[in-house]
């Protein structure tokens, strides 16, 4: 139990420690804000979508999360890099309790990180009306932060250097919040877009997100808890698994 | 012959605390380490030398559960480092050849993670942290961010950290690489200290012929993932008629440069 406390904590550590992270990782997803909230709000409200700040402040929570968590899984390269992996796994204590550690400080970090985003919305007009499903709010974002803190975690484990990282953001990343529903409705999309974004599990989240601060469910409540959950089980038993694998 | 000879060295097999039998790695076909047997007895300042490549390295990982035999036996501690891998784990401490601490926690952070990790009781935990940091003088700046520290202090850390569990065996890779001769100096003193006071056992891995002539007790030198020869430094000396271990080793493993493999 203590084994896993103090890889959580480490995890806080480095992150707060880390100033040019916190700044970095709020600049973009205020930009994101200001930029589409405002620039594409007129044409969203001409379409009779409604204020577009509050369909689109869920999508720009969960993408921040997104980042935060798979960074945080995928940071086990620089460990690797840095050599502090080594004193991990040479230490009498399991990896299982080791993954469970990282994996809870990664995603409580990126669920600190989404919390932020939502505060500073307030900043640029968005409001909720009911604070009573703030709980599910916070469901979906600690999903969202598992499952890909998880799935950073299990494609850190087969890497074995800093180069892949920045395939894995264009490939991987970008397509994930961008295919997600993060910044347009679902209605009437071409079909083949449709397929995919109901296959990313994210969009599951990015749903859960807007149901639970009032701006609607497209999909409902318990399709996002159950596809969302079961991906983050998945991923969680997938990451557990190959970081089990590491051999240095 | 060689073999054999050194096999009577092993005094009793009963205080041999690492008992290396048939081991072997192989890595893509490749045999890193190819067959070899040795001990270590209780107590012991063990120095395991070789060229860049010779296989020191993957026997190390070998020996501390990094990585898993292809073949043979490790025993360390009376312990099988397979099966019975955290007994194994417990029983030992590593200072690695590359850094590996975090450098955005503090010194203390640092050595309370560890003891953590290898559930040293609070109090405890307290007490050797202030000891072993006083015993690498950094007691003074446990509040600093490794990050800040040179890498003679970072070394120093590794050493405190590496004993703060109490071990029987501290395992050291090339513990002096790229050190200044005050810093190694003054780490030789530090484990030299710890083998007397702790009688921590101590296994090492060097290039610089000159520190392992000063401190080992016993060697064995590895060549191409094989032990060439092993024993007292007087033996191997006297075996290879040469008058320094420099000179032993090098008529032992030849002039040829090895091309280090990279795994």
């Amino acid at each position: 139990m203590n084994t896993v406390y103090i890889l959580w904590l480490r995890q806080l550590k480095r992150y707060f420690r880390s100033k040019s992270r916190l700044i970095g990782s709020l600049g973009q997803p205020l930009l994101f804000l200001v930029a589409l909230g405002f620039g594409f709000g007129p044409i969203y409200q001409k379409a009779a979508g409604g204020s577009y700040i509050k369909f689109l402040t869920p999508g720009i929570i969960a993408m921040s999360v997104l980042f935060t968590a798979m960074f945080s899984g995928i940071e086990i390269i620089w460990d690797r890099q840095f050599g502090f992996l080594k004193e991990t796994l040479v230490a009498p204590v399991s990896r299982m309790e080791i993954m469970i550690g990282r994996t809870l400080g990664g995603a409580t970090v990126a669920v600190i990180q989404g919390t932020v985003v939502f505060l500073i919305s307030f900043l640029i007009g968005f409001r909720i009306k009911d604070f009573l499903y703030l709980p599910l709010f916070f469901l979906f974002m600690l999903l969202i932060a598992l499952l890909f803190t998880a799935l950073g975690t299990a494609i850190a484990s087969k890497m074995e250097d800093m180069h892949g990282f920045q395939l894995i953001m264009n490939f991987l990343v970008m397509p994930l919040f961008f295919l997600s529903g993060a910044l347009f409705p679902l209605q009437n999309l071409p079909r083949a877009l449709t397929t995919i974004v109901m296959l990313n599990p994210l969009s599951y989240g990015v749903d859960g997100l807007r149901g639970a601060l009032g701006a609607g469910y497209q999909f409902g409540f318990s399709q996002d808890f159950l596809l969302l959950g079961a991906a983050t089980g998945a991923l969680l038993v997938i990451g557990s698994y190959l970081f089990s694998k590491i051999e240095l | 012959m060689t073999e054999k000879k050194s096999e009577k060295n092993l005094i009793s097999e009963k205080n041999l605390i690492i008992k290396v039998k048939n081991l072997t790695k192989v890595y893509n076909g490749l045999k890193a380490v190819d067959n070899i047997s040795f001990g270590v007895e209780k107590g012991e300042i063990f120095a395991f030398l070789g060229p860049n490549g010779a296989g020191k390295t993957t026997t190390i990982k070998m020996l501390t559960t990094l990585t898993k035999p292809t073949e043979g036996l490790v025993r360390i501690n009376d312990y099988d480092s397979v099966s019975q891998e955290n007994e194994v784990r417990r029983s030992f401490g590593i200072v690695f050849q590359d850094p590996s601490l975090d450098d955005q926690l503090t010194a203390y952070e640092n050595m309370d993670f560890h003891g953590i990790l290898y559930k040293v009781p609070k109090d405890l935990r307290q007490k050797r942290i202030e000891q072993l940091l006083e015993f690498v003088e950094l007691w003074e700046r446990r509040n600093s961010l490794v990050k800040t520290f040179s890498g003679g202090m970072r070394r120093r850390l590794e050493v405190a950290r590496g004993l703060l569990h109490h071990p029987q065996i501290l395992f050291l890779d090339e513990p002096t690489l790229g050190l200044d001769p005050q810093t190694r100096t003054h780490i030789w003193n530090y484990i030299k200290k710890l083998n007397q006071e702790e009688k921590v056992t101590i296994f090492f891995t060097t290039h610089y012929m000159e520190e392992a002539e000063k401190v080992a007790q016993r060697i064995a030198i590895i060549d191409h993932g094989k032990i060439v020869a092993q024993g007292l430094l007087n033996e191997l000396k006297e075996q290879t008629k040469t008058k320094s271990l420099e000179e032993t080793f090098i008529a032992l493993t030849g002039y040829e440069i090895r091309d280090e493999e990279v795994k």
